[in-house]
């Protein structure tokens, strides 16, 4: 079993860090990346081995391996229909795997109902009970538990603290904002101290502004209870900026697993360089003069700069001021690519041909993978 | 295994509580766990009534319209024939089989020009109060007593009723009387006429037609009609060219009612309306006195059959989404 | 001209809503006058003088009573018994994509589709059949059967218009399907299920056609009026009775709509 979850790193540099907790050596399994902010204990809170869910011939999770470290915040990336939020649901226990087992704290979790698993979730749409006011709803996991009424609301009340919605209790949640009824939605679910808090595209009906606020709140939150945080967007920048570690989903398989900085500046293929950072991707053929490689490789369009006097004649095909920067997209030979350059340096105008050039180490060799 | 107290089950350690304990727990672990057994209990009493109750009875009925009766004993023959669906052509058969579809497309046609401007008015002028007003105006009478609906058109087409009494103060009497003197549509007085019957009809069935056309223009966009307009289109062409091919949906689901309601009606052209009879009163009088079950089975096939075609014709023209 | 009126509504139009709106309602105004008519040997208009005698001789009345009693009884019984079968339809028809989802919805919704004399003889032959006696239980199989397809509808309405996730939401937090059931299922389904049940009962109550079928001798107050319709023998007190009928519709019409005005309508295809 311990194997299978090793499986999961294997291609990844192992790292080792110095400050997690609990060096208990049965516990031990190393892991890949993201262990720049804090530390985590040894203990895995998820773990897949070689999951599936298929609905007749769709292959919403095909084989996936995955193993998610207690207190980490971790943040399953992808488009819609990649799998992502079918990988929440059979943590959540909504879903059951068609194939391989799934672990919550090494306990197999197969004939575990919902209910009965120490796990709480975030609704997308918040799932508010619209027939119980703020309260009720907050402390709804905890009178099913049995708890006392006033127990239960000095619980609830400390909750609705914990997520700066004090005094709320008696409002209804139509009466409430959609930042408010996220908050609340969060507070139900923490009530419960739960071991794994799975958040499904919780901050994707909020506007900007209030999306960014409360990416620091959570990312607050969470360091300040230590629970487990599993993630579920399809907003690259969202999963980026909050989470330690970031799996890309496609097709129901996981593309990638590593920190932020690993997805964004290594992606291993095609795909997360596309759907990540929106990274240009260089022909094997080009890539091959240049590194003497035949690899598909990725750069950053802000990594390349125009108008050197030497580098590779390009043609300018268009351009879009996009406030900070500005976005020229160039043919290069018979590729199109984007570089990024400051909204200060002037825009050259399209059709002219300019030098690009970019440093050697921004070039990352993807594989063979296309 | 001692089951801890339920507040201690959230402490930190445990990852997967333990089961609720009772049948409740552990019956609704065992649907999580095979959910078409939860989907097989919910569905299996409605089925069962519905499938022996409902469609038994129906298939019972159905089988004995291909049985025959003696025509010297009266005793229904169990053997399977088609005599009796050959019956139906006879003339005096076809003929109440005639009569009664002419009504029901008289009456659907009428019910829809009356209800047109109601359910329009009310989808797109009637705001805030007055269209709940509105709701209720239709609700009220589409779901009060079927009978008393008919009882006040006794009342009202009675010789020494209200009608002929506002003809006689509006001096109109000699309208009426020329009316009744219509073949076919007139009669001795307007109770026993079809021009009754048909009144009585529309009445009863008028409120199914105007709901379903009302949510029909409920989803026209009132942008189609002022692009309309813009484009140099007259009140009635937008009427022609916009409107009406957007409501028909409404409308045909409109007339599934009043079509399939008509057809199957026995107690309203037998209280209101000459004496000949319709598909129902047929069905009822070969069922009762004739004891002919047998042909009353087969009479009921008609309608049947009829709104078979019809409801195949409407789900082609999209009627069942406006329904 | 041009098509002016996304305001105001062109006379015409306007009347002919108007008086669409009175030829639905008059008649039934109607019957509540000629409750309190002094004339009593024919339908005479207008009424030569009002009295209130004919309610009393109503109310004293012993058949009206039973009749009224039997349609009580039969209409509680039969809405009962569609209220669970077709919140149980509702809830299986809903929450899940089952092969032969559309039949289930087609068997329901086909008693009332089909004319009402199908029914009725049909049950009426099956009962000869299976040698069935009558008696109200005959009455509430046939009413069951058509007032299941009223309380799945209004139902059905409202498992689509309440969110999926509220029932994933309650199972997440420890209830398990009975708690989810009592604690949120119930409360969002109650009120349409309370309007169901409701319009359920006033189309039991009024129901004739089938009932002449399935009744044997025993009368609900539809067939008293019936009986009364086709040969008159006490025309007041029938007066009386057509408007107490009324009456009695109207209250659980209104309940309904109450219960159900914001969001789902009453389903008028209900009946």
């Amino acid at each position: 079993m311990k194997q299978a979850i090793l499986i999961t790193s294997h291609h990844h540099p192992f790292k080792t860090s110095a400050t997690r907790h609990f060096p208990c050596i049965s516990e031990v399994r190393p892991y890949a990346g993201g262990l720049q902010t804090t530390g985590f204990s040894m203990t895995t809170a998820v773990s897949f081995s070689k999951v599936s869910r298929h609905f007749g011939t769709v292959r919403a999770v095909d084989d996936v391996d995955l193993s998610i470290a207690e207190g980490e915040f971790f943040a399953m990336l992808g488009p819609s229909g990649s799998g992502k939020t079918t990988c929440l649901r059979l943590i959540a226990g909504f879903e059951q795997p068609t194939a391989g087992h799934i672990e919550i704290f090494g306990t197999k979790v197969e004939n575990v109902p919902p209910y009965r698993r120490n796990v709480n979730t975030v609704f997308q749409d918040y799932a508010l009970f619209p027939h119980m006011n703020i309260i009720d709803n907050v402390a709804y996991g905890l009178m099913i538990q049995g708890m006392g009424k006033t127990e239960r609301h000095a619980a609830a009340n400390e909750a609705l603290e914990l997520v700066a919605l004090p005094g709320y209790g008696d409002r209804r949640p139509g009466q409430l904002s959609g930042g408010q009824r996220q908050r609340v939605a969060l507070a139900r679910a923490l009530v419960n101290k739960p071991k794994v808090l799975l958040l499904d595209e919780p901050l994707g009906a909020l506007d900007l502004k209030l999306r960014e606020q409360m990416q620091e709140e959570l990312k607050t939150l969470q360091r300040k209870l230590g629970i487990t945080f599993v993630f579920v967007t399809h907003d690259q920048g969202e999963a980026l900026s909050m989470a330690d570690r970031v799996a890309v989903f496609n097709d129901g398989k996981i593309q990638q697993i590593g920190s932020p900085q690993d997805i964004y500046q290594r992606p291993q293929s095609r795909f997360v360089a596309d759907f990540v950072g929106s990274s240009n991707v260089l022909e094997p053929a080009f890539v091959k003069q240049l590194t003497g490689t035949e690899s598909y490789a990725s750069l950053r369009p802000e990594a390349i700069r125009i108008g050197q006097p030497d580098g590779h004649s390009a043609t300018v095909i268009g351009s879009s001021y996009l406030g900070g920067t500005t976005r020229v997209g160039l043919a290069l030979g018979d590729m199109r690519i984007n570089a990024l350059i400051p909204a200060d340096q002037a825009v050259p105008e399209n059709g002219t041909t300019v030098q690009i050039n970019w440093q050697a180490d921004e070039l990352h060799l993807m594989g063979g993978k296309p | 295994m001692t089951v801890p107290s339920p507040v201690n089950a959230t402490n930190q350690s445990s990852a997967v509580l333990p089961g609720q304990g009772g049948w409740t727990g552990s019956l609704s672990d065992k649907f999580w766990r095979n959910p078409k057994l939860l989907l097989i209990l919910m569905l299996t009493p409605p089925a069962l009534w519905l499938g022996i109750i409902y469609l038994g009875s129906l298939f019972a009925l159905l089988a004995q319209s291909f049985f025959s009766i003696d025509e010297f004993s009266g005793m229904v023959q169990y053997e399977l024939t088609l005599k009796t669906y050959g019956e139906l052509f006879r003339p005096a058969n076809l003929d109440i089989i005639i009569r009664t579809v002419s009504m029901a497309a008289i009456v659907t046609v009428g019910a829809a020009c009356v209800a047109f401007p109601i359910a329009y008015f009310a989808a797109r002028y009637a705001r805030g109060k007055w269209k709940a007003l509105f709701y209720i105006g239709v609700m009220l009478p589409l779901w009060s007593s079927y009978l008393v609906k008919i009882y006040a058109w006794k009342l009202i087409l009675a010789k020494e009723g209200i009608l002929n009494w506002i003809f006689a103060k509006l001096h109109l009497t000699w309208l009426l009387e020329a009316w009744l003197a219509i073949p076919i549509i007139g009669g001795y007085s307007l109770s026993v006429s079809y021009t009754g019957t048909f009144l009585v009809f529309l009445y009863v069935w008028l409120p199914f037609m105007v709901l379903p056309v009302q949510a029909a223009l409920e989803r026209v966009p009132g942008s189609y009609l002022e692009a309309s307009g813009d484009l140099g289109a007259t009140p009635s062409q937008t009427f022609r060219h916009v409107i009406f091919p957007l409501a028909l949906p409404g409308i045909v689901a409109g007339s599934i009612f009043t079509f399939s309601l008509t057809l199957g009606d026995y107690i309203i052209p037998q209280i209101i309306g000459s004496s000949r009879l319709f598909i129902g009163q047929a069905v009822y009088a070969q069922q009762g006195t004739a004891g002919n079950i047998p042909l009353a089975a087969a009479f009921t096939v008609v309608p049947i059959v009829i709104m078979g075609f019809y409801l195949w014709g409407a789900k082609r023209m999209g009627a069942f989404d406006a329904i | 001209m041009r098509s002016d009126g996304k305001t105001r509504a062109p006379f015409t139009l306007k009347a002919a809503a108007g008086l669409g709106l009175a030829f639905m309602h008059l008649p039934i105004a109607l019957i509540f006058v000629y409750a309190f008519t002094t004339e009593d040997k024919s339908y005479q208009w207008p009424p030569p003088g009002f009295t209130l005698k004919w309610l009393e001789v109503t109310w004293n009345r012993p058949d009206v009573w039973d009749a009224l009693k039997l349609s009580l009884q039969t209409a509680t019984i039969s809405t009962l018994i569609a209220m669970v079968l077709g919140t149980l339809c509702a809830a299986a028809v809903s929450r899940t994509k089952f092969f032969g989802r559309e039949t289930i919805s087609l068997l329901v919704i086909l008693p009332i589709a089909l004319p009402g004399i199908i029914t009725g003889i049909a049950l009426r032959s099956a009962f000869s059949i299976a040698d069935i006696p009558f008696s109200i239980w005959t009455i509430i199989l046939g009413h069951a059967t058509f007032c299941v397809v009223v309380v799945y509808n209004n139902a059905v309405a409202r498992f689509r218009r309440t969110s999926g996730s509220l029932v994933e939401a309650s199972m997440d937090l420890g209830a398990n399907s009975f708690q989810t059931f009592r604690h949120v299922i119930l409360p969002n389904i109650g009120t349409a299920l309370l309007a169901g049940g409701m319009l359920a009962f006033a189309l039991s109550f009024d129901e004739v056609i089938v009932t002449t079928f399935t009744a044997g001798q025993q009368s609900t107050l539809p067939i008293w009026m019936l009986e009364e319709l086709v040969r008159p023998r006490q025309r007041p007190v029938t007066n009386v009775v057509a408007m107490v009928v009324v009456l009695v519709t109207i209250l659980p019409i209104l309940a309904a709509y109450y219960l159900t005005r914001d969001g789902d309508q009453v389903a008028g295809s209900g009946k």
